[in-house]
């Protein structure tokens, strides 16, 4: 008994110093985002202008809202080795939520105090709705990078650079039928989901005008996303051409390994959702071979912007490749930099809610030619721009491994 | 016709990991009479623990999956030595709440070590084409499982029956109290229980993300709790039980998923545990006890 009392004493213990080495950790993340923004030459510039950002730096999320910072911070940085911003120096100040709603409204009372003058976040949209309730109240100008549900721009102080939900199904549709890719059409999706069921929905009912007939549309639940043999065998029967995945990458890899096994052979398509897909399979990369999804950027796109944000971006961060969400932080500070540039915003020391009335009317007259396509702004906080095509290629390397890339189509 | 059989495949294959993890559940419900609810995540540390070892250049993959069953094993006996052995005494609600806590920590940990990413898990069976009979595609991965787990099931069910050990846990299952008279060592008997079940969870972790290649540290908590409706089903405590209420949920969940909605499939297998309930409180296999007053 007094044995086992120490174990459990001990195992105790160590559970304690776990998550404490934990906490160590992300302080020490976050220690190195004030380092990164500080200032780097005192120029001669007229005033410094702290811009605020919100995104899940540490937990589940975590890829999405570093990639967003680092963005940001490169064309921070770019800005200011420029000058500046009609002579005022922009600082970044970003904030970890962990793709949280109450954590990212903290962060924001935070940013509030650090004397934050505009917001680029969040990044994720649950977070995104809580805090655009906030900025409302104070009119502070709010601009999302990657947060594509609906609500998240609802207030005319907010807007965002990525595509929203519905818009992505109905861009999808309208390229699979104008590219002639299919004319059955069979579909997965997450009905527990509101990201995958949104896009679902705009693409069937965006699919019936296209003349594109749905012959299969099959549902999984956050409850039931590994076992995907029965919509598989539905697919295969219902004698689709192409399967529309609007889904995130984790499941649309079991689902992409599980048809390899069935014997399934269609065209697959997707959304944003399916960035990550080729780290995701691993080994079997080969097998997304061929897979085509709408997604605004692709780093080995080769037009002249995209060679330019990529190379800096992998000098500025060890050779990593951007992902979609690095490039649209990454323009979110170039449309602020217009919009300020429009709106005459000389004064670093303009109060929050006057520049977030200036900036709003600005940002529907400017036009942004970003790394995620050339982008203007509806006054309900919507951009306007093309989707691009992607599609994954395989190539294979001199010891016989493969390796995925995405080509533009 | 064909289409019917291929759904049946993959609703038994899916049936049988299930099964798998049920006999866990049923075995120490039988026997300890508390419900482990960090089963689960047994399972997600052994599908850890084999990802780990094959990502390793030496260690082979048989040797990977015999290290992931000797981790998982391992762990049933501490977690039940450090976690459940001090509260035996306890009150049962108190002896669930800690078996939460258990599970918690095993995915917190997790999640401190290998992040909260789900990883591509390799296949212990890679490279082997599906089998096709009859015009049915049945991959290798499915027939694996249910062979695995058929051997599995009469095996244990021999050791309970014909073994001293199986036997003394039988006699602990009836009657803690009469088995210590008898000369069981009870305290054995519970710890062996523990260890076949998370040996068990270990053979189960490998089938299930051998099937579905992918491994977070929440990988075991919806099969976990889907095992333990299986358990339920069945009968709780009751061995064959396990094993038939397992694939019958797996049968189940994957029929209402192809004839009737794709989006309704849990709520059609809880609808159906609901009214094997109401017909028969103790479950298909369960023994009615009749309490003494």
């Amino acid at each position: 008994m007094k044995v086992s009392k120490k174990i459990l004493a001990l195992s105790l213990a160590a559970c304690m110093t776990v998550p404490f080495f934990g906490a160590c950790g992300s302080n020490s993340a976050s220690d190195s985002t004030d380092s990164t923004a500080a200032p780097e030459a005192e120029g001669d510039f007229t005033g410094t202008m702290v811009i605020g950002g919100i995104g899940p730096l540490t937990g589940g999320a975590a890829v999405y809202g570093n990639a967003v910072k680092n963005g940001i911070q490169l064309a921070v940085d770019e800005i200011n080795a420029a000058g500046g911003v009609n002579g005022i120096k922009l600082e970044l100040n970003f904030q970890d939520d962990e793709h949280n709603e109450e954590k990212a409204v903290n962060a924001y009372n935070t940013l509030k105090d650090k004397d934050m003058k505009l917001l680029i976040g969040t990044v994720t949209s649950n977070p995104c709705i809580a805090v655009a309730a906030e900025s409302a109240k104070d009119n502070i100008f709010q601009l999302t990078p990657s947060g594509s549900a609906v609500d998240c721009v609802a207030n005319d102080n907010a807007f965002r650079i990525c595509f929203n939900d519905p818009n992505q199904g109905t861009a999808s549709a309208q390229y699979i039928a104008q590219n002639g890719l299919a004319t059955k059409v069979a579909a997965i999706y997450d009905s527990s989901d509101v990201y995958s069921t949104g896009i679902y929905e705009k693409f069937a009912a965006e699919a019936a005008n296209q003349n594109l007939e749905v012959v299969a549309a099959e549902a999984f639940t956050a409850d039931s996303k590994t076992d995907f043999s029965v919509q598989i065998q539905k697919v295969q029967e219902s004698g689709a051409e192409l399967l529309f995945l609007p889904i995130y990458y984790q499941e649309a890899a079991l689902i992409l390994q599980q048809a390899d096994k069935a014997g399934l052979n269609v065209k697959y398509f997707g959304c944003d959702g399916l960035d990550g897909l080729i780290d995701q399979l691993g080994d079997d990369v080969a097998i997304s071979e061929g897979v085509m999804l709408l997604t605004p950027f692709a780093a080995d796109a080769t037009d002249e912007k995209t060679v330019a944000f990529t190379t800096a971006y992998k000098n500025a961060y060890n050779g990593e490749v951007p992902i979609q969400f690095a490039a649209d932080g990454y323009d979110a500070v170039y449309a602020v930099k217009a919009a300020m540039e429009k709106a005459g915003i000389t004064d670093a020391s303009i109060s929050a809610s006057d520049l977030c009335d200036a900036l709003k009317t600005a940002m529907t007259e400017i036009t942004v030619e970003g790394v995620t396509g050339t982008i203007t702004w509806t006054a309900d906080g919507e951009p306007t721009k093309d989707p691009k095509a992607m599609q994954i290629v395989i190539t294979e390397n001199e010891d016989g491994t493969k390796t995925g890339s995405y080509a533009a189509l | 016709m064909m289409s019917f059989i291929s759904y049946l495949v993959n609703g038994i294959s899916l049936g049988s990991i299930y099964a798998l993890i049920a006999l866990g559940y049923t075995m120490v419900y039988g026997i300890a009479k508390m419900l482990n609810f960090a089963h689960g995540d047994i399972i997600m540390v052994g599908g850890f623990t084999v990802f780990t070892a094959m990502s390793t250049e030496w260690c082979p993959v048989w040797l990977s999956v015999v290290i992931g069953i000797i981790v998982c094993t391992v762990l049933g006996v501490v977690v039940e030595k450090v976690a459940y052995k001090p509260l035996r005494n306890a009150s049962p609600l108190a002896v669930l709440i800690t078996a939460i806590g258990v599970s918690y920590l095993l995915q917190n940990v997790a999640l401190i070590i290998f992040g909260s990413a789900s990883q591509s898990f390799t296949s212990v069976v890679k490279n082997v084409a599906p089998v096709t009979i009859g015009g049915v595609t049945i991959s290798m991965e499915t027939i694996i499982s249910i062979v695995v787990s058929v051997i599995i099931m009469i095996c244990l069910t021999f050791f309970i029956n014909k073994t001293k050990a199986g036997k003394a846990m039988l006699a602990v299952s009836e009657d803690k109290g009469a088995a210590q008279l008898m000369g069981i060592n009870v305290n054995s008997t519970i710890s062996l229980t523990f260890a076949i079940g998370s040996a068990l969870a270990g053979v189960a972790s490998v089938l299930l993300c051998s099937s579905y290649p992918q491994i977070s540290p929440y990988t075991g908590s919806m099969p976990g709790i889907k095992a333990f409706v299986a358990a339920v089903f069945g009968g709780i405590g009751s061995i064959p039980g396990a094993m038939i209420g397992g694939i019958l949920l797996g049968v189940i969940e994957n029929l209402s998923k192809a004839y009737i909605s794709s989006q309704l499939s849990d709520a059609i297998v809880f609808l159906v545990l609901i009214v094997v309930l109401i017909v028969k409180p103790t479950g298909i296999m369960g023994k009615k006890i009749n309490e003494k007053v």
